[in-house]
């Protein structure tokens, strides 16, 4: 025979709820239960206020740049209750702010984070995740070394490492998912393809139909879900994860979801995109759909809506204020963090820090060039 | 972009003047091609590239694949081909993957080839902090560059000096890495000629004369020496001198400046410890030792990670400690 085929594989999509809250009985079979799914719209309006509420805090003054996280909710939150609290290791982007509380990051971490203050990296013990990773497509090989860690100290535990569309660019993705590959370690990649690095649409930032595919070249298990169905992600996600733990190695999560926001609260993002197709996602909204079945089926009304609504209100009123009367950082914590034990150079130059008179507000610093998006 | 009302009537920014200087080098050369991320349709995040892809084209200003490796690398490969490639990289802080093409591959070629492949191109990179910006936006990474032996490195920090710098750098046979000090992209406006003009990279340019200390620094910093020599005491001439070219090196105007005013303060936004700073100072010692009148000193930043935006201004070297090193070194 001269030639035949040597490879050939082929990715399956998976949706259980779609836009109008339908689920597909059959699927839906092995998925959350409705008093788990009550519970997670709630924390969703509540992640969902905190976003909003971050954008007003950029707009008015008291906070930095942020990226909101409207409209992914579904893809982080069903994934990160698919991993286990405190036992499964998150390594984060930064648009999955939900999956990071629900594994106990205090929620005004992320506010501080944003305000300019390394506090908000400063995990707590006991919670399982690195800080948010600015450079993009660096983190997932952490990940992987961290699930490398996992399989040879014979601990059950998996890593998830988040990601966008455009991370997938970087070569430390590949080498990331070839060394989890290779070595078959416990590492879940998920990725949330909004659509969008920040003016590049998703079909001009690879010429691959889908991105799932790409973990067909690492002969990893990989999957396409509606990224904005709870159930889907979730199913996705916990399949992926047990796998690991059972030790099948790595997989590969692609969850079609769309940035309803502007990139950052710096950047515009009618320069690039058309209105009307962020219209159409608009009604694929995670939140909407997930509404649509708890009223179906009569555990959901607006007065829920309200009283849910006002609570997350409350909820996060407290959080902010929890980030915003937090005392200002220590000028020494700018030196002591550098090492375990400060070098003598570096013990001087912090002498001399606090002689000196200095101490302006930060908040008065010279906005002039402020970037329009980063 | 053609020239707005606005700037007629008030002169052009830092912005403004790169971006008039790339467009005009577009209309004058056509292998000249801008890549990188959000350069194209968006205008690049601080509008540097803003208008240049309607007026030139999708081929030539060039929204790449996020990937800095990928934008480094191919731009050597442009450049190899015969083409003028200006690769943008989004901050200083995402240098890192692209650092190993840059230094290993661009900056060897000629010496590894012996002259027969050369790699003409300009890295656009915006650097320094002090805008409230996120992790790794901040950072000053000069000196590293500064380091390797076949790269130039240029920071312009006025309109004037950015058009001319810019239109050198692209016309220069070997790569030159072009930082643009974000902090005062938009903070100063100055009327420069609408004309092409160059200015020769390795010059420095001394900004007021004196006769009591020199003050050496470049960037955005250049601009807090100014405010530090506005409050200095009416008997103190200070001479300021921008070195706007970080390699090679304008020893020159340096070593004439110390040799006559004795005393010297260097100012920069990167870590103390093997900054430029270091390698002024030797330079000074080398060649003005019997000239001195005081050690030279250095107003840095520290030797610590550039910490966040809530701590960025303790960071920085300001006013104040710029001119506390002065009347120090003054009255040494
Ligand atoms: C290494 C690196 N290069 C460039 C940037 C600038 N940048 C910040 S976000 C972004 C786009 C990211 O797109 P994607 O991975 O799809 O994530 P999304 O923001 O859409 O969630 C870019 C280019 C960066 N932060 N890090
Ligand atoms: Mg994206």
């Amino acid at each position: 025979m001269p030639s035949r085929t040597v490879y050939s594989a082929s990715v399956e999509y998976l949706q259980i709820m779609d836009e109008e809250g339908h689920v597909d009985a059959k699927l839906a079979k092995d998925t959350l239960s409705d008093e788990e799914i009550l519970k997670l719209y709630q924390f969703m309006i509540d992640c969902r206020q905190l976003d909003e509420i971050a954008f007003k805090l950029q707009r008015s003054g008291r906070m930095g740049t942020y990226p909101q996280n409207k409209g992914q909710e579904a893809a982080a939150v069903g994934s990160g209750y698919a991993a286990k609290k405190g036992v499964d290791f998150l390594v984060p982007c930064y648009r999955e702010n939900a999956a990071l509380f629900l594994h106990g990051l205090p929620m005004h971490y992320i506010l501080l984070h944003w305000m300019g203050d390394e506090r908000g990296n400063q995990i707590p013990e006991g919670v399982n995740m690195t800080p948010l990773s600015i450079p993009i497509g660096t983190q997932m090989l952490h990940a992987t070394g961290i699930a490398w860690a996992f399989k040879l100290k014979k601990e059950p535990r998996v890593t998830i490492t988040y990601f966008g569309d455009g991370a997938t660019s970087e070569g430390d993705f590949h080498e990331a998912m070839n060394f989890a590959s290779t070595l078959q370690v416990p590492c879940v990649f998920f990725c949330q393809n909004n659509q969008w690095a920040i003016s590049v649409p998703r079909d001009q930032q690879m010429n691959s139909a889908t991105v799932a595919q790409k973990a067909l070249a690492y002969d990893m298990p990989t999957i396409q879900v509606d990224g904005n169905d709870l159930l889907a992600v979730h199913k996705a996600s916990k399949d992926a994860i047990e796998r690991a733990r059972q030790g099948g190695g790595p997989s590969f999560i692609e969850a079609v979801t769309y940035r309803l926001a502007d990139h950052t609260t710096a950047d515009d993002a009618r320069r690039y995109r058309d209105t009307k197709e962020v219209d159409a996602w608009v009604g694929k909204d995670p939140m909407i759909r997930l509404r649509k079945y708890l009223e179906r089926k009569n555990l959901w009304s607006d007065e829920k809506q309200k009283a849910a609504e006002e609570k997350a209100k409350i909820f996060v009123a407290d959080v902010v204020k929890a980030a915003e009367t937090i005392e200002k950082p220590l000028i020494s914590d700018i030196f002591d963090y550098t090492f375990a034990e400060i070098p003598e150079e570096l013990e001087r130059q912090k002498r001399t820090m606090r002689t000196s008179s200095l101490g302006q507000d930060p908040t008065q610093a010279g906005l002039a060039a402020e970037p329009t998006a980063y | 972009m053609p020239r707005t009302e606005m700037m007629k009537e008030k002169g052009l920014t830092l912005v403004d003047a790169i971006n008039e200087a790339l467009y005009q080098e577009m209309e004058r050369d056509d292998r000249v091609v801008c890549l990188g991320e959000d350069v194209g349709l968006n205008g690049g995040v601080f509008r540097v590239t803003d208008g240049l892809q309607k007026r030139f084209g999708a081929d030539r200003v060039v929204d790449t694949p996020l990937a800095e490796s990928g934008i480094m690398g191919t731009a050597i490969g442009l450049a190899m081909g015969g083409m003028r490639p200006i690769p943008e990289i989004q901050f200083e802080g995402f240098m890192g993957p692209a650092y190993d093409q840059l230094t290993n591959h661009a900056a060897r070629y000629r010496t590894r080839s012996r002259g027969a492949i050369t790699v003409p191109m300009t890295v656009r990179v915006p650097v320094g902090g002090g805008i409230h910006a996120p992790e790794l936006h901040s950072d000053s990474p000069e000196s590293i560059y500064a380091h390797t032996p076949g790269l130039k490195v240029v920071m312009p920090c006025t309109p004037y000096d950015a058009k001319g710098l810019l239109l050198a750098a692209i016309r220069d046979p070997d790569p030159v890495v072009f930082f643009e000090p974000k902090r005062v992209y938009r903070s100063y406006r100055e009327q420069i000629p609408e004309e092409d003009y160059t200015i020769p990279i390795g010059q420095a340019k001394v900004v007021s004369e004196g006769t009591d200390i020199t003050v050496v620094s470049w960037g955005a910093s250049v601009f807090e020496c100014l405010a530090a020599l506005d409050k200095l005491p009416e008997d103190v001439s200070a001479e300021l001198i921008d070195l706007r070219t970080i390699y090679p090196i304008d020893q020159d105007t340096i070593i004439q400046s110390v040799q006559k005013t004795g005393r010297c303060v260097i100012v920069h936004e990167a870590p103390k410890t093997c900054g430029m700073g270091a390698e002024l100072s030797a330079i000074i010692q080398e060649h003005c030792f019997l000239h001195l009148k005081a050690p030279v000193q250095r107003v840095a930043g520290f030797d610590t990670v550039m910490p966040y935006y809530k701590l960025e201004l303790e960071y920085l070297p300001n006013a104040e400690r710029i001119g506390e090193s002065i009347v120090q070194t003054l009255s040494y």
